[in-house]
């Protein structure tokens, strides 16, 4: 079990935005994370790579409790984040950005070597040279996700990736999940449910901070629950 | 030639300008060339918090003022000569960066900015609260018998201005190192993103910590050599003026730019020595050029020349 | 005269600062906490009420409190005018970044501190109270075995500064009226709270922020017309007020008018107190360094409350 989450739970001012939750992920495991909007994924997601000190539980990594450790620990253990809210350097070329998360295993050569690859593996490689900023909202979006593959993560962890995407680049997203599903572990939030249908080995369904289900694409597909909850008579 | 050789070739060029100028300027001018150079290094330390971490301190004074006093007082009172006393002037700048890190780097933005100031003041107002030794507001003039380094008497303009340009070469080539090393670059990203950087698995709190005291050190360096290079040691160097003053030059000369301290430090330095002929108030210089730069110019003189003219310049 | 006279004195002393500086300082945390920007220009303001005060009593001359009253008038009206266009021309511009807020106000602290000493010198000038009665303040005392009141030598205070006292504390009801009683009061309260709603809204946060501005200024304005008669005008008299206007709002919690001005007596108290006891200078650094222990470790200020 790569990824092991026991009684998780969050409040913020009393609000109770995650409780109790129990989570397992197994290794080289494609798991998408859904529920209706403030469900609390974001907030969980979170506490697992340590945006947000959980209010009780704990979060082990790989047979390690890593409940304490700040957030850039947890990445330097092998997880990688990419932000909901498009998170890059715009006024820096879009090859430094991808050098600045490949340096942190890599030096000297190996790292452009990385961000090129990386750049290449989602199409971005004729862009490298301009400034993040000037890319079109779709491509910074491919960008976050280069950032995150050039860590060569043993988690990655995307955040509602497809957020914004044309029906093209969506497709080719989920022809890089594919790809990717063989060398590394997913967790993908994600509202697109064609995307969740056709991508993820499991899928977990978070309501009101609860975990409300788990299993294959076509169980979730079926679960009267879940359909409950995404219907809002539950 | 590469990229990086033109880099390195304008920046060599101007320290070989820098070098040459001495056997030609008028003596006037090459006392003013002199001061400009310790004042840039002052500024060089500066613009690596502010230009490139992204740390906007009203505290500097606080680095230059214990460089220079750190220098001073252990000539005055406790004997030492002009070796050791700048290693422990730049040793007490250092000190004092560091703990003024692990206190204000607890805040950021705006908090940041009054945290750097009020202990720059109770700094200054404690300079002036031991008089007895720092003798105050009048400050305390450094014998010409006491300002001989390695048998070089450091009064004499030549001397003097060697040993400015020797110490602005220093710090002018340690930040071009600087900036383009890995934890430059690091930096940088933390300037321009520093929850992304985070995220990247960066201790961004470490790096600010590093940066602040490479920054102070170098101002702290600065301090000490105005203070051994001219003779004097002052409370005024302590004052918030100080600390406005390498805000001012890297503002002008273009901040986040490894040229841009030189340049703004020269060109203020004239503009305030050219307007003071004519007035007393010639901090009305300085004050019209912050809010013109700020309304019209915030990247700077080089910062111009980067965004319009060669967008690698580091 | 033992401790007590001398605690009695230091107290009222201390309360006629605490009364200016609390105009001072309600005036910058209004900016603030309306604004969300920190104008380093705040005494500067202060500078030149005082100064346009000593201009205003020389052009009128006549009985000193035709010029006062003139003063008390003109002079928050003429430096709240001056920030308002300062805003209009340069903050707005500048779209009230905070940290270039800062840079542009430090800007114009020298420039306007620097035009003043062109113009109206490095002297110090005095403007002559409107009265200024002595009132003896008795004191009830043993003498050998009886209890008597006695009417120690120096002991007293001008019936001025009481004055000053009770004048700054109508002002500030005055403001605090119009924060909570008034339309504009409440137009400002709503951009404090939600900027991008109030401009939903409709509400004209852009003049709403240069009225901010200049009130807050022609506070400071009006704070140095108080204080003038006691001191004197001089151009650099803009820096101290700056530095304790900071402490008192920072300690208060920032931007919160009741925390300031509970902050204002405090600081203005024991700057009174502390001073007759131990050397002003160290006063001053003990006091800069709680200001930026406080920053550091209770950003809402020492009387504020935790908000998020």
């Amino acid at each position: 079990m790569l990824l092991k989450v026991r009684g998780l739970s969050k409040s913020f001012d009393g609000l109770q935005a995650v409780s109790g939750v129990d989570f397992d992920l197994p290794q080289g495991e494609v798991r998408a994370l859904i529920g209706p909007n403030g469900a609390g994924k974001t907030t969980l997601v979170g506490m697992i790579c340590g945006r947000i000190a959980p209010t009780s539980g704990t979060v082990t990594f790989d047979g390690e409790d890593i409940t304490r450790l700040p957030a850039h620990k947890r990445i330097l253990k092998g997880m990688a984040y990419t932000f909901q809210i498009t998170s890059i350097f715009p006024r820096l070329p879009v090859q430094e950005n991808v050098a600045l998360a490949a340096r942190r295993r890599l030096q000297g050569r190996a790292v452009e070597a990385a961000a090129a690859e990386a750049l290449g593996r989602v199409g971005l490689k004729a862009q490298a040279d301009e400034d993040a900023g000037n890319l079109s909202y779709g491509h910074q979006r491919l960008l976050e996700i280069a950032m995150g593959l050039v860590q060569a993560p043993r988690l990655l962890i995307l955040d509602e990736p497809t957020q914004g995407l044309s029906e093209g680049e969506i497709e080719a997203f989920k022809a890089l999940i594919r790809a990717l599903a063989g060398e590394t572990t997913i967790l993908l939030i994600e509202h697109n449910m064609k995307v969740v249908m056709e991508t993820a080995d499991t899928v977990s369904v978070l309501n009101f901070g609860e975990m409300l289900a788990e299993g294959t694409p076509q169980q979730i597909h079926e679960n009267a629950d879940v359909q409950a909850a995404y219907l809002g008579t539950g | 030639m590469s990229m990086g050789g033109r880099v390195l070739g304008l920046h060599l060029g101007l320290l070989v300008v820098l070098f040459a100028l001495q056997f030609v300027l008028p003596a006037y001018h090459h006392g003013n060339i002199a001061r400009i150079m310790v004042l840039a290094s002052y500024a060089v330390g500066y613009n690596i918090l502010f230009g490139y971490t992204g740390l906007l301190s009203l505290g500097h004074a606080l680095f230059f003022a214990a460089g220079m006093y750190g220098m001073g007082l252990t000539i005055q009172h406790a004997g030492f000569t002009p070796a050791p006393a700048l290693i422990a002037g730049i040793l007490a700048g250092a000190l004092v960066a560091g703990g003024l890190a692990l206190l204000a780097l607890r805040t950021s933005g705006v908090a940041f900015m009054i945290v750097t100031l009020m202990f720059a003041q109770a700094g200054y107002l404690t300079i002036l609260y031991f008089g007895e030794y720092t003798r105050g507001d009048e400050g305390f003039v450094i014998q010409q018998a006491q300002r001989v380094l390695w048998g070089i008497d450091l009064s004499d303009p030549t001397a003097r201005y060697f040993a400015a340009w020797g110490l602005f070469s220093v710090c002018f080539l340690l930040s071009l190192w600087l900036v383009q090393s890995r934890f430059g670059r690091t930096l940088i990203a933390i300037r321009e993103n520093e929850e992304r950087v985070r995220m990247l698995g960066y201790d961004t709190y470490a790096h600010k910590l590093g940066a602040m005291v490479v920054s102070g050190t170098i101002s702290a360096a600065a301090g000490a050599f105005y203070g051994l290079l001219f003779g004097y040691a002052g409370a005024t160097f302590g004052s918030v003026q100080y600390s406005i003053f390498p805000l001012l030059w890297v503002l002008l000369g273009g901040a986040g730019t490894v040229l841009g301290p030189f340049v703004g430090t020269l060109f203020m330095f004239y503009l305030i020595d050219l307007s003071s002929g004519v007035t007393s108030a010639y901090m009305l210089i300085a004050g019209v050029a912050l809010v013109l730069l700020t309304l019209f110019a915030p990247q700077g003189l080089t910062g111009e020349v980067r965004r319009r003219l060669w967008k690698g310049l580091p | 005269m033992e401790f007590g006279p001398h605690l009695i004195l230091a107290t009222l002393e201390g309360a006629v600062t605490a009364a200016v500086l609390a105009l001072t300082a309600v005036g910058l945390s209004l900016v603030f906490g309306v604004m969300r920007v920190v104008n380093i220009a705040h005494g500067e303001f202060y500078m030149l009420g005082a100064v346009i005060a000593w201009y205003v009593a020389q052009m009128l001359g006549g009985h000193p409190a035709l010029g006062f009253v003139a003063a008390l008038v003109i002079a928050p009206l003429v430096v709240g005018a001056l920030a308002a266009a300062a805003d209009v021309t340069i903050l707005k511009r500048i779209e009230y970044d905070p940290e270039r807020t800062i840079v542009a106000t430090i800007g114009l602290l020298y420039i306007i501190q620097q035009l003043t000493l062109m113009t109206y010198g490095p002297e110090a000038r005095p403007v002559e109270a409107p009265f200024s009665g002595r009132i003896e303040l008795p004191w009830f005392d043993w003498f050998e075995t009886l209890f008597g009141m006695a009417q120690p030598w120096g002991w007293s205070i001008t019936s001025y500064k009481l004055f000053v006292i009770f004048a700054a504390g109508a002002v500030l009801c005055g403001v605090w009226a119009m924060m909570a009683r008034t339309r504009i009061g409440l137009l400002m309260r709503a951009t404090q709270a939600d900027r991008d709603m109030a401009l939903a809204f409709g509400i004209p946060v852009e003049r709403v922020y240069a009225l901010v501005f200049g009130i807050g200024a022609g506070l400071a304005a009006l704070g140095a017309v108080l204080i003038v008669p006691i001191q004197q005008a001089h151009y650099l008299m803009g820096v101290e007020p700056l530095l304790l206007a900071f402490i008192v709002v920072i300690i208060g919690g920032l931007g919160s008018l009741p925390g300031t001005v509970l902050a204002a007596l405090f600081i203005g108290l024991s700057d009174g107190i502390i001073s007759v006891f131990f050397s002003p200078t160290l006063a001053k650094i003990l006091a800069t360094l709680l200001v930026g222990l406080v920053l550091v470790f209770r950003p809402q200020g020492l009387f504020g409350t935790r908000t998020a």
